[in-house]
């Protein structure tokens, strides 16, 4: 599915890149969609990213939620006039038939807070389910999208269920010789889910994200955009491990999501300079 | 004439937008047309996920040709003047007209302007739409979004159709043209439709598998969603609003019937059916004793080449993840107790200046503990009334006036344990607001709350009550009548409205952010349906008072001792006593000085802020059941009745005396009465005679003791300065008079004291005829004057007669 995605992607003009390196919330944290998505020079770019989502560990006991699972991510920059035409394409290519399953794309306005970045788009159902998040980027760091990309983001998981025809992410076959994904995942699954609520040092975890931030602060000094924004992803992620904790309070939420945005705009501003665009 | 078909074609379009898109569009066209001298004989629009359409039928050919006339200076005016005009007229000097005016010639341009084509109009109208389109959110998109100045729309444009009597209405917009095709289905349909006009659209359009008539789709989703339910023996649970919203996800809309695992159902049934709604756009079903059935119905966007089968496995998947999360969070918050969950809220801030939902849950439960302790709230059953709809609409009808006895005090072994109970309701009321389930559908606050207190074992009472303390909620809301609830809810609704008001944030004009009118509303017909017989001044003073820091125990054993010091004294334990004791705790450690004027400058304001607040509710609420509002000002006007129910009674009294001859009488004997003090009282505020300005208005302050002494000379001194007979008659009435209705508003029956002081009127009426109070002899001038104001203040005692209008 992921090769019959990037041949599809590649034959329409994107780069094929490789999944960042670090953890992350969504493959919009990924250097290429977000640094990307400012400026005014075309960008056209496909990957995989795998996404950690502490939140949303069931302890391998849902059946479609993981705290750990896989984004296919397509930047297309300009929006092309067919985009919406494209990605049913590749819905085809990779086999699913839009006479037999629903295919709606439902109203969603995506926001990430702390990214500072905001788009207008749809969640694609297939069959009730959402497939992809599909979004035309208004802003990113607090700056406007001069042009505007679209983003399209498959959740593969999800889509191999449709393909194959399982109730659950553990019963999809990994390699068609019997191993499944749950083989491979559930228990990562247990023990990630048992880290991330009960286990995870909270103090260190702390004292991670302050560390981040001064880290991050440091490369903006030192006019680094990349490294900077770097830290600005720890620090994001180290943010969602401490809420799966439920260390932090619905007041201090606000401020945590404050600090790490502010750390996002500030890259996403040293990252326009560097490169010479006004906002 | 000729009729116009315009299609904006775009990528899909929020189902909930579309409503409001099609009655911009059509208001829009038609201020267009307006604009332009035109004016269509109707207008239709449509809206399906991918289109706005709007079609207008009897549109001319043409604006009519319009001959406008401009007057000119005199012909003999200055050439200066005379080229000034050719300008403005845009013509020479010899196209003008000379004509007299009131005998002067006078120059005059006559500028016809012929009729504009409608098809020029309308190619200058679509952009100028387009572009002012107001969509609640728009966005940029593609090359053009280089600047942010490029078009904007709800998501992208894709094409226009414009077509006038069947030909293309040349216009363009960002660089779309417009034209006379469109395209069909998403999947069922290749390639583009070719439209010639208003006739075929919407046939053209359905033979490419699309109806766009959002109303004929609507309906097919709500008989056919029906008929699948049906079919499987089953009753649909009807949801019009996602009716209309799953028409505005199809262009093809295909109910289908799917199933879940019947073990969900131990889910609770409104989290079943939220999941189904709100994640997934599904109906639930019902069986035949109206309990949840294990299926849905969804709406699918094609006719899927195997009937649907695809279509349900999938969605019958997607729904049991969801049902199978909620069952997760169901069983997860269940694993804690509801007293372990509130633990949790003193990390909740409720409001920044009033603390967190843990401080808050504190004082509601010292609050609902007092309501059930002073006897307020009885036990149960609650004065048989209230709970339906019906009986707060017929609040007030009983607990008027004589025919219901005062309410007589439950044993305090009664009390106690319902104050126990009311305190162990109000700590667990906001637990809920921590657990998973409303941490994911908020809307289920109070309920979920409800079912893990039932879960948990708890009495059911405290289980109803953290159920039902929301409520109600707006009118029409069921009003709660089981005494536990009734305290924590009015307990929660008094503390949020003090609270709110003490830190000066009441509503304005149309902003009420923390819906305090509501809340306020839900405290009066809570006390009404039940009948309350609750001092709002004192609870709400107390309520300010708990919002002090944590008073506690210390407070509650100081009024206490007050009361107990006061009582040894044998003086009387009033509730203004109570309501300053307990405001005084506010801070033990101010000083004397500091806590009064923290009483006088905030406690006070705050709670007179309210009890005007409430006044305007009720009588936004009682306008409806037609009651006068300036009866109600009449009655509030006397200061200190902060009793609804009596209030309410007294007003209804008022409006029953004052709509009688005898009412009207009284009425106009009053404000003659009233009109001569005022000219009395007003120029000479240094009389000195103990009846300044101050103490007659202080007359009626006490309505409800009536012990205010009366602003009138010893009777003996009157009797010596009697003349006339007249006088005599008025004091006579007044002696007989006053004491009649004392006795009444004591047995809070306000009919007869209103019938009491209807005895007044013969002898005040008499005494105007023939009585002089303007005499030469100051003294028999003063006593008169006296007198007046004796029958003022008598008339006083059941309400303000000078805020009462006509």
């Amino acid at each position: 599915m992921i090769l019959t995605l990037h041949r599809f992607w590649s034959s329409h003009g994107c780069l094929i890149l490789q999944p960042y390196d670090m953890p992350m919330g969504a493959g919009t944290f990924h250097t290429a969609t977000t640094l990307r998505a400012l400026g005014p020079d075309p960008w056209n770019a496909a990957f995989v990213q795998p996404c950690r989502r502490p939140t949303d560990g069931r302890y391998g006991e849902n059946p479609n939620r993981l705290q750990h699972y896989y984004q296919y991510q397509v930047i297309l920059k300009p929006s092309p006039g067919d985009i919406q035409q494209l990605y049913l394409d590749s819905l085809t290519a990779i086999g699913v038939d839009p006479l037999l399953h629903d295919i709606r794309f439902v109203e969603d306005d995506w926001e990430s807070p702390t990214l500072g970045a905001w788009g207008l788009g749809w969640e694609v159902w297939c069959d009730g389910m959402e497939v992809t998040q599909f979004t035309y980027f208004q802003q990113m760091g607090g700056f406007d999208c001069k042009p505007v990309a679209g983003e399209l983001t498959y959740g593969l998981e999800r889509l191999a269920m449709y393909i194959q025809g399982k109730d659950s992410v553990y019963d999809l076959d990994f390699n068609g010789r019997g191993v499944t994904y749950g083989d491979v995942f559930l228990e990562n699954e247990r023990q990630m889910s048992a880290w991330n609520f009960e286990h995870a040092n909270t103090e260190s975890l702390f004292d991670a994200f302050k560390k981040a931030v001064a880290e991050c602060e440091n490369c903006l000094d030192a006019k680094l955009p990349i490294p900077a924004y770097e830290q600005a992803i720890q620090a994001s992620h180290v943010f969602n491990l401490l809420q799966a904790r439920g260390v932090i309070s619905v007041a201090e939420r606000q401020a945590y999501m404050g600090r790490v945005r502010d750390l996002a705009k500030g890259s996403c501003q040293a990252w326009m300079e560097k490169n010479g665009w006004a906002a | 004439m000729t009729d116009f078909l315009l299609e904006l074609l775009s990528e899909e379009i929020p189902a909930r937008m579309q409503a409001k898109a099609r009655a911009d569009l059509e208001k829009l066209f038609a201020d267009q047309l307006a604009a332009a001298g035109l004016k269509a004989e109707s207008l239709q629009t449509w809206s399906t996920p991918r289109r706005l359409a709007l079609i207008a039928r009897g549109l001319p050919e043409t604006t009519q040709a319009v001959s406008e006339e401009l007057k000119g200076p005199p012909a003999d005016a200055p050439d200066a003047a005379v080229e000034g005009f050719l300008r403005k007229a845009g013509l020479t000097r010899d196209a003008l007209e000379t004509r007299d005016v009131k005998g002067r010639a006078t120059l005059f341009a006559v500028i016809d302007k012929p009729g504009r084509a409608t098809a020029d109009v309308l190619s200058e109208a679509i952009p100028a739409i387009v572009r002012a389109f107001p969509w609640p959110k728009s966005m940029r998109w593609g090359a053009a979004s280089q600047t942010t100045e490029s078009l904007r729309w709800v998501r992208p444009l894709q094409g226009i159709i414009a077509l006038l009597g069947g030909y293309v209405v040349p216009c363009e917009v960002d660089g779309l043209v417009a034209g006379n095709t469109t395209v069909g289905h998403r999947f069922h349909h290749q390639g583009a439709v070719t439209v010639s006009g208003v006739e075929d659209y919407a046939d053209v359009l359905r033979a490419a598998y699309v109806i766009v008539d959002h109303e004929e789709r609507a309906k097919i989703i709500r008989d056919g969603a029906a008929k699948a339910a049906a079919d499987a023996g089953f009753a649909l649970i009807e949801d019009e609003g996602l009716v209309v919203e799953n028409a505005g996800l199809t262009e093809w809309p295909v109910p289908l019937l799917g199933r879940f695992d019947p073990a969900f159902l131990e889910v609770p049934p409104e989290v079943i059916q939220l999941t189904a709604r709100v994640n997934q756009k599904y109906f639930v079903v019902q069986d035949a004793r109206g309990a949840l059935a294990p299926a849905f119905v969804c709406t699918a966007n094609i006719a899927a080449h195997d009937g649907g089968q695809a279509i349900v496995a999938g969605n019958e998947k997607v729904l049991a993840a969801r049902l199978s999360d909620a069952r997760f969070f169901w069983e997860l918050d269940q694993k804690k107790t509801l007293e372990q969950h509130a633990e949790k809220l003193k990390a909740i801030v409720f409001h920044e200046k009033l603390g967190t939902v843990a401080d808050k849950v504190e004082r509601v439960a010292k609050l609902a503990r007092w309501l059930c302790e002073e006897g307020i709230i009885k036990p149960s059953p609650l004065q048989g009334r209230g709970g339906s709809r019906e009986a707060a609409e017929g609040e007030g009808q009983s607990p008027t006036s004589a025919q219901s006895p005062l309410p007589t005090l439950p044993s305090e072994g009664e009390r106690a344990e319902l104050a126990n109970l009311a305190e162990q309701a109000a700590r667990l009321c906001k637990a809920d607001l921590v657990t998973e389930m409303v941490g994911e559908f908020p809307e289920l606050q109070g309920l979920m709350g409800g079912y893990y207190a039932v879960k948990e074992g708890l009495d059911t009472q405290v289980a109803a009550a953290i159920r039902d303390h929301y409520k109600p909620v707006g009118q029409g809301d069921d009003v709660p009548n089981a005494p536990v609830t009734v305290a924590v809810s009015l307990a929660d609704k008094l503390d949020t409205i003090a609270g709110f008001f003490f830190e000066e944030m009441p509503p304005t004009g149309s902003r009420d952010p923390f819906a305090l009118r509501r809340a306020a509303l839900g405290v009066w017909t809570t006390i009404s349906a039940n009948g309350l017989r609750l001092h709002l001044q004192t609870a709400l003073t107390l309520a300010i008072a708990f919002y002090g820091k944590r008073i506690g125990a210390a407070g509650a054993d100081l009024v206490k001792a007050y009361r107990a010091a006061k009582e040894a004294a044998g003086l009387e334990f009033t509730d203004a006593d109570l309501a300053e004791a307990r405001a005084a705790f506010i801070s033990n450690n101010l000083s004397d000085e500091a806590k009064s004027a923290m009483i006088v400058g905030r406690v006070r304001p705050a709670v007179t802020a309210i009890l005007d607040f409430f006044a305007d509710r009720l009588k936004v609420q009682q306008r409806e059941a037609g009651v006068r509002h300036d009866l109600i000002d009449a009655v509030f006007a006397l200061g200190g009745e902060d009793d609804l129910v009596r209030l309410l009674a007294r007003v209804k009294a008022l409006q029953g005396f004052v709509e009688t001859g005898e009412g009207t009488n009284l009425l106009a004997g009053y404000k003659r009465a009233a009109n001569i003090l005022k000219k009395e009282e007003a120029p000479s505020p240094l009389q000195g005679r103990g009846r300044s300005r101050e103490a007659a208005e202080g007359e009626g302050q006490s309505p409800t003791s009536a012990q205010a002494p009366l602003p009138t000379l010893p009777p003996e001194g009157e009797r010596a300065l009697q003349h006339e007979p007249a006088e005599i008659a008025l004091i006579d009435a007044l002696d007989k008079a006053e004491a009649a209705a004392d006795d009444a508003i004591a047995a809070e029956d306000f009919e007869g004291a209103m019938a009491a002081l209807a005895e007044l009127r013969a002898p005040i009426d008499a005494f105007f005829e023939s009585v002089t109070v303007n005499d030469a002899d100051p003294a028999k001038r003063e006593a008169r004057l006296n007198l007046l104001a004796r029958f003022r203040a008598a008339v006083h005692r059941v309400a303000d007669f000078s805020k009462i209008e006509g």
